[in-house]
């Protein structure tokens, strides 16, 4: 991918909480008209690596930067928008009053009608904010976000706290911001919102970067399909067949991930004359994301 | 990847045209909004407003008639004192709390209009409390001021509010949340007390007299007593420069603390 298009970056990277390395290692380019979902479980420094991006926290070591800038620098600032994880809205100001203020830090904002109707509340610019439910507050935090119409968008858990209707609205208004140029950076523990936004998948686990590819290859970079079979041997039997990543008990089923199914096949086939109910399926992300992050904790 | 595109976008939504100006309406929109937002919220508004004129009203105006140009000068410096400790003391900790200030970092919002709409907001405050209580000593003290006294009164206290303004800092920055409300009441009533500002400095014990030359109170509450005619005839020197060294002591504290969030 050409240079150029490399809006944000993080290079070489360490971030150290007293004793704690919060972030170590990491390298991350974030190209002009990606949606790039960072996939962690907690504590694996997807918030940081976010904070460092925004200037909220400052690199122990490498360097961050927005736009070719300092991440503090205004002249970065004014071309992204956030939505932070952390941040609790507490005011009788009303929504729309709220919005038409963060818009007008920036120099073309999005007409305040237009923010509200993509957060999904267009309805209730009259409301003081302190009146919102939990779900309604996540979204004017998304409005305010997008309220200065710049190019730069970084979500920290935009959906969580949301029920599945407000989630798939602001994922249907999350790709419309994208077919729109905008680049999109967030985070999420859900596996199926990065699978079904992202368009890149960088992997985190205990700090570290683990995998970044496309969905598809984050899935065939785990390598994994899944035997779903009953069979006679046990479960360390089959656990000890060359090729085997793991194996779980699942009901009278076996559920076993391999990296090549046709080797391990030919082996349960022929070590069980009688076995049954036979499936062979591709990896969800999710088990591409168990794997990726076991095979980390193998290797440390 | 569309490099031209990006290219273009980055020339509309960023610096090409973002003209100072732009930047003087930021400020002035932070201050319009903090204003919004302090008015909504009776528990800043109604106390730091009213305590000041309900004092006043009970020790200046009524059970101590005859002295309502005294008592105008010291419970206005209690009054000012109010809006400047609570707004940063208590503001600055609560919006750190609940991530406002973060929001406020990543927002292009240049530090210095965040802190600057709040030292508007105390002086607009203290505006606010100098004239009602300058009412209520002209309508009910039956207290007459020259104009030019009182004027200077006036500034004395909305100036004044500076060296509280950064008190307030170091603790908003400092201590967190409902933390620094308790630290902002044990600050400020027993300094308004010792300082002199609910009953005068001459009836205290010797050593409580010295000891609030210590205070920052004591010293704003002596030059407003000297601009109405009231002073003792101590240095205004002494006063003016105390509160200027205390001011800058305590903003260099402040900013390392602001560096020390910034390096977090």
């Amino acid at each position: 991918m050409n240079d150029s298009t490399v809006i944000a970056a993080l290079r070489d990277v360490r971030k150290q909480y007293g004793a704690v390395t919060a972030v170590d290692n990491l390298d991350l380019e974030v190209h002009a008209g990606q949606i790039l979902a960072l996939l962690g479980p907690n504590g694996a420094g997807k918030t940081t690596s976010i904070n460092l991006l925004l200037g909220l926290a400052r690199p122990t070591h490498g360097s961050a930067r927005l736009f070719g800038y300092m991440p503090n620098d205004l002249r970065a600032r004014r071309r992204i928008g956030a939505m932070l994880q952390s941040s609790v809205l507490e005011s009788r100001v009303r929504v729309g009053e709220c919005i038409a203020h963060y818009a007008g830090y920036y120099a073309h904002p999005m007409p305040v009608g237009q923010a509200l109707e993509l957060a999904g509340i267009g309805d209730l610019a009259r409301r003081p904010v302190t009146k919102l439910s939990g779900g309604q507050k996540q979204r004017l935090m998304f409005a305010l976000a997008l309220c200065g119409n710049p190019p730069l968008l970084f979500l920290d858990e935009p959906t969580a706290g949301m029920d599945v209707e407000a989630r798939r609205a602001l994922w249907t208004a999350l790709r419309t911001l994208a077919a729109e140029g905008r680049t999109i950076v967030l985070t999420t523990h859900y596996l199926e919102e990065a699978d079904a936004l992202a368009d890149r998948i960088v992997v985190m686990n205990h700090g570290r970067l683990i995998a970044d590819g496309s969905p598809a290859e984050i899935k065939s970079r785990a390598a994994l399909k899944r035997i779903r079979c009953v069979t006679q041997l046990s479960l360390d039997a089959v656990a000890a067949l060359p090729g085997v990543q793991s194996v779980q008990a699942d009901g009278p089923r076996l559920d076993i991930a391999v990296a090549s199914p046709e080797q391990v096949l030919r082996e349960l086939l022929r070590q069980d004359l009688e076995l049954a109910d036979l499936e062979v399926t591709g990896a969800r992300l999710e088990d591409a994301f168990v794997e990726l992050t076991r095979n980390e904790e193998k290797a440390a | 990847m569309n490099v031209k595109a990006q290219d273009t976008a980055a020339d509309v939504l960023g610096e090409r045209d973002w003209r100072r100006r732009d930047t003087l309406g930021v400020y002035w929109r932070e201050a319009a909004y903090q204003f919004l937002v302090l008015l909504r919220m009776p528990g800043f508004a109604l106390p730091t407003l009213l305590f000041p004129a309900m004092f006043y009203l009970f020790f200046g105006v009524l059970f101590n008639r005859g002295h309502g140009a005294y008592f105008l000068a010291t419970y206005g410096t209690f009054g000012i004192m109010g809006p400047a400790l609570f707004g940063f003391g208590v503001g600055v900790a609560m919006e750190r709390e609940h991530g406002i200030l973060a929001l406020k970092r990543v927002f292009p919002l240049p530090p210095l209009a965040y802190f600057s709409s709040k030292l508007v907001m105390s002086a607009l405050f203290a505006a606010m409390i100098v004239t009602i209580l300058s009412i209520m000593a002209a309508a009910l003290g039956g207290v007459t001021i020259p104009a030019a006294s009182w004027l200077s009164l006036a500034g004395v206290l909305i100036v004044g509010t500076i060296p509280f303004c950064a008190l307030g800092l170091v603790i908003g920055l400092s201590i967190n949340g409902q933390a620094a409300a308790a630290v902002v009441n044990l600050i400020y009533l027993p300094m308004s007390f010792l300082s002199g500002l609910w009953i005068p400095i001459q009836m205290m014990p010797h050593f409580l007299q010295q000891f609030a030359l210590a205070l920052p109170a004591y010293h704003l509450g002596q030059i407003s007593l000297a601009v109405i005619g009231h002073g003792d005839g101590s240095s205004m020197t002494v006063h003016v420069g105390y509160l200027i060294m205390f001011s800058i002591l305590c903003l260099a504290i402040a900013a390392r603390c602001w560096r020390r969030i910034q390096d977090r």
